[in-house]
């Protein structure tokens, strides 16, 4: 484990207003990580399972940009940002809201294990700190100050995303928020960011074109006619497919297989390529 | 003046011979049962007395003494009365004595003498048979369950026809030998609509005797479709319904008209259920519900509200197909070779997966949910479907397949699978392994799907299983919020 002094901070956090005095590092993806393009992916932990399937696309293709996604490692959002820029062989980082050496929350040790394989998990806090209410809205701006932008993908009302949001356009960063069902509460803290002027983000690629970074090259294989009528469940697919119960089941496990599609709650959703 | 008769004691579900040995001698009226009755026993002491006299049979006046050897067997319940009184007739001169050692007895007397059918008597008939004894003394209604062991039952609806049976002044009753099985309940799956892909997964479930869970909110016919899975499985060989009817027989839930359970039973305890109750065993080594449901079906409705207790206790029969119930006096093997069907709502408001309705859980309360299911039990189903809410245009689809057809089908693969089980064919199994990379499937998980892709095959009569076969299987995985 090795930390940062002030001075060795990456340019973009130690340009925001309140610096952590230290930063501490996990993981073997090395301190150089840091200075790359990062973009904050954050959000609701208890998401939908439409915020989920959107987190994970978003730190795939993220990722597979180059970009560097950073998240909270919380559950919902956070952790499906993270694990879709694991998919995507690329590079991720989890700032903590405790000491460096814990894995919080305890249910994504193994995510934890994993990010640190190839990335890197950091913290102003040193060993042994608990995680405490107000350290959160703290990591909040270390999260922002990491990044160029920053994007909400699904906040209620008064969401700790929402203070992530606050410090990203405090110092002048890019704020994206995906659009919500109005009658979602899950999606009324983006809806009321887009509606403050926050860019509504349909894809990843809207992103990527803000800071001037192609998308990685498309996969060849896109357009199975089940995609298009994703989001389903199994058996409205069928009926609207004409295929049977066995076929579409084999060819639904095949998509799942190119990452194409996820299922969540007996839905199948296309995810984008 | 000594006399016997003979009847069996059930140590779970094994006949053991127990000779009931009566004596009378001058001596101050007394009338003493001895030999580790328990309470239902005892009581037999006042019953066989009133049903002497109701009789009209004269009640030995003196000293007897009644004793149930071997004396170190426990004797429970009510079917002892019968050859109890039958001693004490025997012992005071009027019953042949030599005539009644010749037979077996067992049934529970009435206060006016007629006799009562009691469970077991499947069970003690094989008993009969095995100690060389030809005829079995019941009651009338329980003749067609004793005949289903291979003795020659004499049905008797009072103690007087019993004696006079005896004493050779009147040949017994006739009664209907009846080889119709019990009837298969009538619920077809032509009443679901819709709902493919569970009606699918059920067809697959019967094919393979493979284990199910289906997730879904509440009030989607989660239930319903699990109760139409006996439907389609195919009836149950010869010796497969007699070793059923033994258990349901000591559990008195034999019909006495169709005794043959020669279906797959259906068992669906509430989830208040103790673990006794679920696999057997309390004070009285009773079989559970797990054993009722040998060669047949489980249902856990509402798998998540069961006792954690009362659902690790399955483990050890979905893995070894019986119970060994230990007890200190000693232990007792229950088969339960049961196929598990679980269903469970995705959260505890029931509203996950219901397009209609939002969703209030917080993760945290979701994660305590699922975590009642250990992950050793959730690895025990081979198949999981999320059942989600059909829109309104689904259920006025016309009715689905019946279950005569889906049975026929099932029938045929169950055969293949016997016969000439279907072998992975190369591409199936690189499709395999690029599945277990990247779905981070478990060894266990991995034997599953390559498990239910083989009962796609023998369903497909196909002679390999192909990577389509492959790919259909890994749809029915847990989810890995749920399990591995």
């Amino acid at each position: 484990m090795t930390f940062l002094p002030k001075s060795q901070l990456p340019p973009l956090l130690r340009a925001i207003h309140d610096p952590p005095r230290r930063l501490y590092l996990r993981g073997d993806g090395g301190s150089e990580l840091l200075a790359l393009t990062a973009v904050a992916v954050v959000g609701a932990r208890a998401c939908s399972p439409y915020g989920a399937q959107v987190a994970r696309m978003l730190g795939r293709d993220l990722a597979a940009a180059g970009v560097v996604v950073v998240s909270g490692l919380a559950r919902g959002v956070d952790g499906e940002a993270h694990r879709g820029a694991l998919q995507a062989d690329g590079h991720t980082v989890a700032v903590l809201g405790c000491g460096i050496d814990r894995d919080y929350p305890a249910a994504h040790a193994g995510l934890a294990r994993q990010i640190c394989e190839r990335s890197l998990i950091v913290s102003e806090y040193e060993p042994g700190v608990e995680p405490l209410a107000w350290r959160f809205p703290a990591r909040n701006r270390i999260i922002a100050g990491l990044c160029a932008a920053t994007i909400v993908v699904e906040a209620r009302e008064r969401s700790g995303s929402l203070i992530t949001a606050d410090f990203a356009l405090e110092e002048g960063r890019e704020v994206f928020a995906v659009p919500g069902e109005i009658t979602s509460s899950l999606s009324a803290g983006t809806n009321a960011l887009l509606r403050l002027g926050a860019t509504p983000l349909t894809c990843g690629g809207d992103v990527l074109e803000s800071l001037g970074i192609a998308p990685a090259a498309k996969r060849p294989e896109t357009g199975h006619p089940l995609l298009e009528l994703m989001p389903a469940t199994a058996d409205e697919l069928a009926r609207r497919s004409g295929l049977g119960a066995a076929e579409l089941a084999a060819q639904l496990a095949a998509l799942e297989l190119d990452g194409l599609t996820s299922e969540a709650d007996g839905i199948y959703r296309a995810l984008a390529p | 003046m000594l006399a016997r008769a003979i009847t069996f004691a059930l140590v779970g579900l094994e006949p053991r011979r127990v000779e009931v040995e009566a004596h009378v001698q001058s001596g101050v009226p007394a009338f003493t049962l001895v030999g580790l009755v328990d309470r239902a026993c005892q009581e037999a002491k006042q019953r066989v007395r009133s049903g002497i006299k109701s009789s009209e049979l004269e009640w030995p006046g003196n000293k007897s003494t009644v004793n149930l050897a071997p004396a170190e067997l426990k004797k429970e319940g009510s079917g002892f009365d019968l050859p109890i009184a039958l001693a004490l007739l025997a012992a005071s001169g009027q019953v042949p004595r030599d005539r009644l050692a010749e037979h077996a007895s067992y049934g529970e007397l009435a206060l006016d003498g007629r006799l009562r059918r009691v469970g077991g008597v499947f069970a003690v008939a094989e008993g009969a048979r095995r100690a060389g004894l030809e005829r079995l003394v019941c009651a009338l209604d329980a003749c067609a369950e004793a005949a289903l062991a291979g003795v020659e039952p004499v049905g008797v609806r009072h103690l007087a026809e019993a004696v006079a049976y005896l004493r050779g002044e009147l040949e017994p009753p006739e009664w209907v030998p009846s080889n119709g099985r019990a009837r298969r309940p009538p619920l077809d799956l032509a009443d679901v609509r819709g709902q493919e892909r569970a009606r699918r997964a059920l067809e697959l479930a019967a094919a393979g005797r493979h284990n199910m869970l289906f997730g879904g909110p509440p009030g989607i016919g989660k239930t319903m479709l699990a109760r139409r899975l006996p439907g389609i499985l195919p009836p149950l060989d010869d010796d497969v319904a007699l070793e059923v009817t033994r258990i349901h027989s000591v559990a008195g839930l034999v019909d006495p008209e169709h005794p043959l359970i020669g279906y797959p039973p259906f068992r669906a305890p509430h989830h208040s259920a103790s673990t006794a109750a679920i696999v057997g065993g309390g004070p009285k080594l009773r079989p559970g519900e797990a054993s009722l449901a040998h060669h047949g079906v489980l249902l856990h409705d509402e798998l998540a509200e069961f006792q954690r207790p009362a659902l690790e206790a399955l483990r050890q029969p979905l893995e070894d197909g019986e119970i060994l119930v230990a007890r200190a006096a000693g232990s007792v093997r229950f088969p339960a070779r049961f196929q598990l069907i679980g269903t469970m709502n995705l959260c505890p408001c029931g509203a996950r997966g219901d397009p209609g309705a939002q969703c209030s859980c917080s993760a945290q309360r979701i994660t305590r949910y699922r975590d009642r299911l250990s992950r050793a039990l959730l690895d025990r189903f081979d198949i999981v479907v999320t059942v989600p809410r059909p829109r309104a245009s689904e259920l006025q689809a016309a009715g689905g397949e019946g279950s005569d057809a889906v049975r026929t089908r099932v029938l045929s693969a169950r055969l293949r699978l016997a016969d000439a089980p279907p072998a992975r064919t190369p591409a199936a199994d690189v499709l395999l392994t690029r599945a277990v990379d990247r779905l981070r499937l478990s060894g266990r998980g991995r034997a599953k799907v390559a498990s239910v892709a083989r009962t796609i095959a023998a369903l497909a009569e196909a002679g390999e299983v192909l990577p389509e076969h492959i790919a259909e299987a890994l749809a029915y995985r847990a989810p890995p919020g749920l399990a591995t």
